[in-house]
């Protein structure tokens, strides 16, 4: 039972790790007041233009990732364009980002259909990777894996431990008073929408690159919607943000494994699995109305001038 | 003997916005170690003078010299460089972080909030403003977050500290602590500046004052050595209006009563309120007394229905209406007009006309389910005329109107409603001295007519000159009302910051060594 256990789990780290890059950078976003749906469409942009430079180049995920970063961030900054030197409803912004973004991926990624790429070795780490249990499902992953827990940490630290991490909060609750007392906000939050753009580019590279070392049209599935609810679901902090992925992760691997065993349950059903469970238990966790407005960024998603 | 180089020279300072000259010409100058008044109505221009000296806004012409040199403030940390400190009137804090956390923001140093901390303590301790810089900001009174503000300025060592309106929202005795923590600021040698258009407060507190009336400067002068009088006619061009209040001589009856009325704030930082009763007469005026936040927005709610709470909680008119909604109170005549003019009280992208048929569709302005406009515009147009709202007329936008004349407007229209109560909220807030008046005027008028008034309000003077009885809400309690000439603005400062439950145990315990 347990030795059937161990792919599961191990599975489930890599499944989540796009959603832990997007949705770390989706929260940063958040932080600070600004709401991108267009989550999905940098992951899809990052996705294919860390797919192409890993073809073009030859140097694998080592390429993919930053390609994927650089483009995310690239497209992040039409929606900060629009969102935030002119001000216009957040919300349309992002939806028109998705949609741009699919397109486009969808565009570049004609030459590559029928390209697959080596994908990434797994890099044990010695003497953990030989725990019993633990050791396979959490020191034998892939090097990008590892990151993703150290974008966490990092993450969790600063915006917790760091004067910055103050002042994005303080700029999310009241952009006006951090105006007053003289903080550059929309250069702020332009440099937020940036690391989110970032974070969701690197996720979808992840996905093209690593975890499915092929391009798929639209492959990133609805993962960056996800990672916005994840956002909202773990109300704005990163360790419930990383449960909740795991738990989208833990799902759709076991689905997998279900659709393996041959259970009597449509394939359609099985793959929405993931979505719905995630969702379903983020809203039980957070149905309390007033952690979720404590917690919420008071002035996400109204445009600011100064 | 020679004068000394002021601390702060401000040389015709201009500023105009579209259609408006916010500052024309302004000239001041405050010495080393001088609190110095800027007097003025709101409106007056005090406020924009302030952001451009402390770099919030740019002047269109001028120049402002610090100890003597010519200096240009680009942005506010610039200001702070120079040593100059604001405490704003909205203050600048975030409610969801600490207060060390908040103050942090500010300093340009090494982010080191435990050491921090420690200072904060001590600079607090000194200056006697009480802090603990662990507290989060949103479970502080509005008092204490002045403190934090005024902590936060002075960490930075300022040579010059401004302060806009900073009474308007303490209770007399924090007036009296914030004064001597000035006091002592001063003796230091900090020059301040004075933003404010109570004139009693400037006569006690400072010593020099530059008046301006319509971003102009009307004339300088040393408090002490005038009269409120003579203040006041510089700073409005006339005299100070006083309202006339007669006695009421119709039926006395209680009109509203509220029971062992209690609520849970439904907002995140609100207030709850506990077990309210009090009961209102025709004819009367009900001052109720406190600083906003401490449940007076709940309050509010419940009684205008905007909250419902439980059936009995609430008797108008012999009638439970506890559990009735805003519209089915209207119904019965009970209107209110909320402290939010600007979305609550007026639809600010609607003419006068549609604004004025929000609440008084139920005088004739419908048929069969259609809106006559012309009744509309008829009712409006008579509101405008009765109650000298001063605009282009009924068509134009709420939101074009000034707080005054907006005011007026919601105030007369419920006035023509001739309702049985009225609950109106801070309705002089941010309104000029003769627009207030008039307000005044018109709720004693009303009142005497036969309709009991509940007035919730943070002004002690307005409270005094208009109400009846006076009873105070802090902290979700309502103490006992008592009539106006029975109580004191100290008495009542001392319950709006909580204390009542013992200035009742020893009246009554004094009652009963009377009654033995």
């Amino acid at each position: 039972m347990i030795e059937q256990l161990i792919p599961i789990l191990a599975g489930t780290l890599a499944a989540a790790t796009p959603l832990i890059f997007a949705g770390l950078g989706e929260l940063v976003v958040e932080r600070t007041g600004v709401m991108n749906l267009g989550v999905e469409g940098m992951m899809l942009v990052g996705a294919i233009a860390g797919f192409a430079a890993a073809a073009e180049t030859g140097y694998g995920v080592a390429a993919g990732l930053p390609a994927g970063a650089l483009a995310g961030a690239a497209t992040a900054m039409i929606f900060a364009f629009f969102a935030l030197s002119l001000a216009a409803n957040q919300a349309a912004c992002g939806l028109a980002l998705t949609i741009f973004g699919i397109g486009l991926s969808a565009f570049i990624g004609q030459n590559y259909i029928s390209y697959s790429l080596p994908g990434l070795k797994p890099l044990p780490i010695p003497l953990l990777a030989d725990i019993p249990l633990l050791g396979p499902v959490l020191f034998a992953q892939d090097a990008v894996v590892y990151l993703s827990l150290a974008a966490y940490a990092a993450v969790a630290w600063t915006l917790t431990k760091t004067r910055l991490g103050l002042l994005l909060k303080a700029i999310g609750e009241s952009p006006e008073s951090a105006h007053a007392i003289g903080y550059p906000v929309i250069l702020i939050r332009f440099g937020a929408v940036a690391f989110g753009g970032a974070m969701a580019g690197i996720g979808g590279a992840y996905l093209s690159t690593v975890y499915t070392p092929l391009w798929v049209q639209n492959m990133s599935a609805g993962r960056g919607w996800i990672a916005v609810a994840l956002v909202v679901f773990a109300t704005w902090k990163p360790t419930r943000l990383l449960f909740g992925a795991y738990l989208f992760g833990f799902v759709t691997i076991l689905q997998f494994h279900a659709q393996g065993l041959g259970i009597m349950l449509p394939v359609q059903f099985l793959a929405a699995l993931p979505y719905l469970a995630t969702i379903v238990v983020l809203v039980v966790i957070s149905r309390d109305r007033r952690v979720l407005q404590n917690n919420l960024p008071a002035s996400l998603g109204k445009p600011f001038l100064p | 003997m020679h004068s000394p180089v002021p601390r702060l020279e401000l040389l015709g300072i201009t500023k105009r916005y579209p259609g408006i000259v916010a500052c024309a010409e302004v000239s001041l100058s405050v010495l080393p170690g001088e609190i110095h008044a800027v007097l003025g109505e709101n409106g007056a221009g005090k406020s924009t003078l302030m952001k451009i000296i402390y770099g919030a806004v740019k002047a269109d012409a001028g120049t402002i010299l610090l100890n003597g040199h010519e200096v240009s403030i680009a942005n506010p940390a610039q200001a702070r460089r120079h040593g100059i400190g604001m405490v704003f009137q909205h203050f600048s804090l975030f409610e969801t972080l600490s207060v060390v956390e908040n103050i942090s923001l500010v300093l340009d140093e090494p982010f080191d909030l435990p050491a921090l901390a420690v200072r904060v303590k001590a600079v607090s301790e000194r200056y006697g403003l009480p802090l603990d810089p662990k507290r989060m900001v949103h479970s502080l009174s509005v008092g204490e977050r002045q403190r934090v503000e005024i902590v936060r300025c002075l960490l930075q060592d300022p040579k010059l500290l401004i302060l806009d309106e900073p009474t308007s929202v303490l209770t007399p005795q924090a007036v009296q602590t914030l004064f001597e923590t000035l006091r002592q600021l001063a003796s230091e040698g900090v020059s301040i500046l004075y933003i404010s258009h109570k004139l009693h407060e400037i006569q006690s507190l400072c010593d020099g004052a530059t008046i301006i009336r319509h971003g102009k400067v009307t004339g300088t002068a040393i408090p002490r050595q005038e009269t409120a009088a003579s203040l006041a006619r510089m700073m409005i061009g006339r005299e100070l209006p006083v309202c006339q209040a007669p006695a009421y001589e119709g039926e006395k009856r209680t009109v509203l009563t509220v029971e062992a009325l209690s609520l849970i704030s439904e907002e995140p930082f609100g207030t709850n309120l506990e077990d309210i009763s009090f009961s209102v007469n025709a004819g009367e005026i009900l001052g109720i007394a406190g600083i906003s936040g401490n449940g007076q927005a709940e309050l509010m709610a419940a009684l205008s229905g905007e909250t419902t709470v439980e059936k009995h909680s609430i008797h108008f008119d012999g009638e439970a209406i506890g559990h009735l909604n805003a519209g089915q109170r209207r119904n019965r005549g009970l209107v209110f007009v909320p402290e939010e003019r600007l979305g609550r009280g007026a639809v600010p992208p609607f003419s006068l006309s549609h604004n004025a048929l929000l609440t008084a569709h139920r005088k004739g302005m419908k048929n069969w389910g259609m809106v006559r406009y012309s009744k509309a515009r008829e009712f409006a147009d008579q509101c405008v005329a009765r109650f000298d709202v001063r605009c282009g007329g009924s068509g134009d936008d709420a939101r074009s109107l000034s707080g005054g004349n907006l005011q007026k407007f919601i105030v007369g229209r419920e006035i023509m409603l001739k309702p049985k109560l009225m609950i109106v909220a801070q309705p002089t807030w941010g309104v000029d001295v003769g627009a207030s008046a008039v307000l005044r005027q018109a709720l004693v008028d009303l009142s005497r007519n036969g309709v009991a008034i509940v007035l919730i309000s943070e002004e002690l003077e307005e409270l005094f000159e208009i109400s009846d009885r006076i009873a105070v809400l802090a902290e979700g309690r309502l103490s006992a009302a008592q009539p106006r000439g029975a109580t004191s603005a100290e008495s009542v400062g001392l319950k709006m910051s909580g204390l009542f439950d013992e200035t009742s145990t020893s009246q009554s315990s004094e009652v009963s060594h009377a009654s033995a």
